[in-house]
């Protein structure tokens, strides 16, 4: 007795699959989800309507949606970067952090009163902290072949306590009382926002770094180079491409991409660093690159549409009471179905007709 | 002496749960596939524990719907990775992410409440033995289940013919298909077991140590347990020895920051994490003809049996 | 140690096996009778693989029978195969390295006990060890045994299990020449215990030495089977080559130049670690083409990536218009013109995923006009690409699609184009016309000719006896990764010659490790 279906491996991939895969499941997620919000008793209509409301329904909405983006598309790069090589620094939140933690010492031990200096010196500290904190993770792995998932992954909580110890410790606000952090940027250390919002200008750093990395994908011999090493490290040996000098130096500006994520949210954004301030981004940098299909562009759009989804989260705080986590569901829901979906992109299913 | 007692106690209490996860996720890996979702299922598994808890009175209940639901969501696991081939590292951390949302949103109105959970069950001969007796001995039945689960792991895997299979599973897969064994069969029962035990650890937190819910309970003890299994070598003794290490770290962070020692509490919680990169970095220095000792070679590679017609 | 008056343990009949469009086995009868040694001889691709997966239970015939001690069989895994007593060792062995030899003797042994009975298994080991003379330490790890050793394991999991009929697939390719004797004096164990065994090989010297019959197979047909007592090495070589018409090249006349390629003395390790070449010299001259014949599994691979600079040689020196290019990196051969073309162009010469251009800019993403500076440009890519789609008969929609998606032939004439656009001095080409159509073929050679006149250096690495003959200026042998002799004017040769230096036999005086010219 045989299935009506048969499994079979696809030859090539049909190009419109691209973006019907991941729309596909964002849009199963979606569903999954006001399923699993029916269930419990919350109307998901009224859920995803306040989300909706919250996230793109006013200037205020998409301004906040863009705040979310930020960091979103930095990191996503970054991890998109080192993905591209079949590299898995899962450490982007380790790297946040420590990108973070640059632009506070050089705050604090490095203040001059001018913005572009500031500005300068905490970008380059921010970009060499993440940088060297991923290298390490990529200096192992081209170096002896350790498990790069599981280097970057623990670091990633290293950093953080990291983090804790100096807000606890030497760098703690005095006047901060019972809510521990550092203590507040000064002016010429902030980055400029643009009116009202609280969009700072990382928004022009994150796109001016993704149109870069498409330049870099598409058109330099570099990118060139990360792609057939990707692709088939058998013919990258065979062009004479040099495996371990590029693992490190992808490693490193991975690192630093999201050590200048790090400089930005908190020179733009918060002004100071509290515990758990990185706020999972590095994480959801990880579902932000899968569903770009780690093209750089599309990145971006793909940052906004998961910052929407993190602001739908904060509304639905507010305005149903449910605890901030719960977004978490839709967007592990969504990892599910991307993950479910990309099936199709190497096989399909035949109907097991009369000529078998 | 005085203090010693007490401070070893709670490292057994406190390292009980990392100790189920760590011993459920040595399962997976050791049948080749990586679940970096420990910490969802903990928390998944700390939140049902909870609720049927509260809402039957039968704590042992409790941890049996613990353990179902974190069968059922390393099932999703599973699906993804063995049939759907898809790339483990990122199933895992959806499944961190889809626990730890679910039990947030769960749990939502249990925030407050308490139960009645599972208390101390001293045994009698053994626990009279000078140190060693309260210590080990003056615990909740968890923590004596999980001194027999370890014995048992070691025993089931090193001298028993599932064990074999097991191991086998997990270094060269193709050499158990040509045996005629249903490799995927095998890897979805052990992520679903390794589910399960992790799932157990995270309602030994909500039933027997704290007896309340709190949203993100588990506070990243789901990451320490994947870290052990490196730190263990795969080996569920050492990974009761780490677990009881870093368990009582955890445990002594308290003690520490009340008596404001020079070792700030932070740099010592990261011991695990730089431990387990140390230990990683060994063993894939000193290679023996290639082998990573006690690595399981295939790990985190998907299965594909070549095409037979 | 024959006895064809018994019964056949297994007889297949007509078995016939089509993957795609490729007919591997064609109408084949085999048998295998017990206590003796039949081999199954036969070049690359001859069959002899897919006849025995079929045998063991990996493939199902499309058409044929196989019948088991009289009893006709239908498998439909290996485990069906082990049970009616046929074991198999393969190749790549199946053993799980971080184990011990008796946990892997039982790994998915049905029937086995809860607990591992380990006194047991070890002492039935040892007994079979000693019945065999199968020397292996039970309490070993597997991972610590020599490869000699992890193949006595594979053949005791088969005696464990009861096999009958052992087949032992290609298994001296990875043995030392003593672990060589050790093998045969197993076999001749295990046949005067009366089991069967199916020897598998493309090695004269060894087949002539241990078959009691021999059978030979030809393009997935039988082509006949010989007894091994009477057969001769010249017999073999021929019939397994095949009598062909050597194809008649118009060459123009050898007007070769300055030395563009000195080897002197080259030794290299194998993935195994096994010398694969040794102590081998060769020179070529600009405007000729020096052939290399010999059957697959000599060391032509590593020797051509040896000259590539894609693996590193343990001694000897190789030297490129004089300049001692010995350890030097991949890229640094490329900019001094080595173009190589590999065997494996879906696997290493070609990135599957990526399309034309982009499979174009693989080997030469560092050089002007296509690079500029640190960007690509792809529209000089784009027209070298194009110009080499036309040039060379590339069958492509576009120079967008990828490269996965064109046909073996046409991924070749990319491949080609690819390496000889850029004027290469030296030009390493290795199976360059396997498993191309007769047109495609035709197209590799007249370009390798073409380059030749144009004054590069050619070395052409090939088991086609016939095309090497045709095309080289000078013809060498390699057998066992030393050269045995080399044929100064190859249309002169006879292909007997040839085949006796493919054995082994070296021709005239010994090779002193440089090529006399």
């Amino acid at each position: 007795m045989s299935a009506p279906f048969r499994v079979e491996r696809r030859l090539d991939c049909p190009a419109w699959l691209n973006w019907a895969i991941p729309a596909g499941a964002v849009a199963t997620a979606l569903l999954a989800g006001a399923l699993l919000l029916f269930f419990l008793g919350v109307s998901p209509g009224a859920a995803y309507k306040a989300m909706f409301k919250g996230a793109l329904g006013d200037a205020w909405g998409v301004s906040e949606t863009l705040v979310k983006a930020i960091p979103l598309t930095l990191a996503g790069l970054a991890v998109g970067l080192a993905f591209t090589m079949v590299v898995w620094n899962i450490g982007a939140e380790g790297q946040i952090v420590m990108g973070a933690l640059a632009a506070v010492a050089v705050v604090r031990y490095a203040f001059v009163d001018s913005a572009p200096v500031m500005f300068v010196l905490m970008f380059l500290a921010a970009a060499l902290s993440g940088g060297l904190w991923a290298g390490f993770a990529g200096y192992l792995k081209a170096r002896w072949n350790v498990n790069e998932t599981i280097t970057t992954l623990m670091m990633n909580y290293i950093a953080i306590l990291l983090a804790e110890y100096f807000i606890y410790g030497p760098w703690r606000d005095p006047s901060s009382l019972g809510f521990p952090m550092t203590a507040p940027f000064p002016d010429a250390a902030r980055l400029p926002v643009f009116g009202s919002t609280r969009v700072h200008v990382g928004l022009v750093i994150a796109v001016l770094l993704a149109v870069l990395f498409r330049v870099l994908y598409r058109w330099t011999r570099w990118g060139f180079e990360l792609r057939v090493i990707g692709n088939n490290p058998n013919a990258a040996r065979y062009a004479g491409i040099d495996y371990m000098k590029n693992i490190l130096l992808a490693m490193f500006v991975s690192g630093a991409v999201a050590g200048i994520a790090g400089m930005t949210e908190i020179a733009g954004l918060q002004g100071r660093i509290q515990p758990g301030f990185s706020g999972g981004y590095g994480f959801t940098a990880i579902i932000v690159a899968w569903l770009a299909r780690l093209n750089p562009l599309a990145t971006i759009l793909v940052s906004f549409l998961l910052g929407a989804l993190l602001v739908g989260g904060d509304t639905l705080q507010v305005v149903m009471r449910l605890p901030l986590a719960s977004v978490q569901v839709l967007q592990g829901l969504i990892l599910f179905c991307v993950l479910g979906g990309e099936f199709f992109r190497n096989y399909r299913i035949v109907r097991t007709g009369k000529g078998e | 002496m005085d203090i010693l007692v007490p401070i070893l106690t709670a490292a057994i209490r406190s390292g009980t749960p990392i100790l189920y996860a760590t011993l459920g996720e040595i399962l997976t890996e050791k049948a080749g596939v990586l679940n970096l979702g420990l910490e969802g299922l903990m928390l998944l598994g700390a939140f049902s524990g909870f609720s049927v808890t509260l809402a039957t009175g039968n704590p042992w209940l409790g941890l049996a719907a613990a353990v179902a639901a974190g069968m059922a969501v390393s099932a999703i696991h599973a699906f993804l990775c063995v049939t759907m081939k898809a790339n483990q590292v990122v199933s895992g951390l959806a499944i961190t992410m889809f626990g730890t949302g679910m039990s947030a949103l769960l749990g939502k109105g249990y925030v407050g409440e308490t139960i009645r959970g599972i208390g101390i069950m001293p045994v009698p001969v053994l626990g009279k033995i000078p140190v060693l007796g309260p210590v080990l001995f003056n615990h909740d039945p968890l923590v004596y289940a999980s001194y027999v689960l370890v014995g048992f792991l070691c025993w089931f895997i090193a001298s028993t013919r599932w064990g074999l299979t097991l191991r086998a599973v997990g270094e060269n897969p193709r050499a158990v298909d040509t045996a005629g064994l249903s490799v995927p069969r095998l890897r979805y029962a052990y992520t679903m077991a390794g589910g399960g035990l992790a799932a157990l650890g995270g309602a030994y937190l909500s039933v027997v140590y704290t007896q309340m819910w709190v949203e993100m309970m588990t506070a990243g003890r789901g990451w320490i347990a994947v870290a052990l299994v490196i730190f263990g070598i795969w080996n569920p003794l050492r990974a009761a020895l780490g677990s009881y290490l870093f368990g009582g770290v955890g445990a002594l962070q308290l003690r520490i920051q009340a008596a404001g020692t020079t070792v700030p509490a932070p740099l010592l919680l990261m011991l695990p994490y730089v431990l387990t990169i140390a230990v990683l970095v060994a063993i894939s220095v000193k290679k023996g003809r290639g082998i990573l000792l006690g690595a399981p070679a295939a790990l985190g590679q998907p299965f594909h049996r070549e095409e037979r017609d | 140690m024959e006895t064809q008056t018994q019964s056949p343990l297994v007889q297949m009949r007509g078995i016939s096996k089509t993957f795609a469009s490729v007919r591997a086995n064609s109408k084949i009868d085999f048998d295998v009778f017990p206590g003796e040694v039949h081999t199954l001889l036969g070049e690359n691709g001859a069959g002899k693989s897919t006849l025995m997966n079929v045998l063991n239970g990996l493939y199902k015939p499309d058409s044929g029978t196989i019948s088991v001690k009289g009893q006709p069989s239908r498998f439909s895994s290996p485990r069906d195969a082990i049970a009616a007593g046929i074991g198999m060792v393969h190749q790549h062995f199946m053993l799980v390295p971080v184990l011990t030899v008796w946990e892997n003797m039982i790994m998915g042994l049905p029937g086995l006990e809860a607990v591992l009975p380990r006194k047991e298994v070890v002492e039935k080991i040892r007994a079979l060890s000693e019945r065999y003379g199968l020397r292996v330490e039970p309490e070993a790890r597997v991972w610590q045994l020599s490869v000699g050793e992890q193949q006595r394991v594979e053949i005791l999991k088969m005696l464990y299990r009861q096999a009958e009929i052992l087949v032992l697939d290609e298994p001296t390719s990875v043995l030392t020449p003593q672990e060589v004797r050790h093998l045969f004096d197993t076999i001749r164990q295990m046949t005067a215990e009366g089991h069967g065994v199916v020897f598998i090989s493309h090695k004269l010297d060894e087949v002539m030495e241990i078959s009691d019959r021999i059978t030979i197979l030809r393009k997935g047909e039988v082509v006949e089977t010989l007894l091994g007592r009477t057969a001769t090495r010249e017999e073999l070589a021929e019939k397994m080559v095949g009598r062909k018409v050597v194809f008649a090249v118009d060459k123009a006349v050898l007007n070769a130049g300055e030395t563009v390629l000195e080897a002197e003395g080259i030794c290299a390790l194998n993935d195994r670690g096994l010398p694969a070449v040794r102590n081998l010299g060769l020179s070529i001259r600009e405007g000729e083409i020096l052939g290399i014949a010999g059957i697959a599994g000599n060391g032509q691979r590593e020797l051509c990536e040896a000259l590539s600079g894609l693996r590193p040689v343990q001694f000897g020196r190789v030297l490129l218009l004089g300049k001692d290019m010995t350890g030097a990196r991949p890229m640094e051969f490329v900019k001094a013109g080595v173009s190589y073309i590999p065997a494996d162009r879906k696997g290493t010469g070609l990135v599957g995923a990526m399309n034309l251009r982009e499979n174009f800019t693989l080997k030469n993403f560092w050089r002007k006009p296509y690079a500029k500076g640190i960007f690509l440009s792809w529209e000089n890519v784009a027209g070298e690409t194009g110009r080499i789609v036309e040039r060379y008969g590339v069958s492509t929609p576009g120079l967008g699609v990828p490269v996965k998606n064109l046909s073996g032939g046409n991924q070749q004439r990319l491949m080609l184009g690819r390496e000889l656009s850029g004027t290469p001095r030296l030009i390493v080409a290795m199976q360059p016309t396997w498993g191309l159509d007769v047109g495609a073929t035709e197209f590799v050679r007249e370009q390798l000719l073409r380059q030749r006149d144009r004054g590069a250096a050619v070395l052409l690495v090939s088991e086609d006896l016939e095309e090497v003959m045709a095309l080289s200026d000078r013809l060498a042998v390699i057998h066992k990764g030393e050269i045995m002799g080399v044929v100064e004017d190859p249309r002169a040769a006879t292909e007997e010659d040839l085949g006796l230096m493919m054995a082994g036999i070296r021709r005239n005086e010994p090779s002193t490790g440089s090529v006399p010219r």
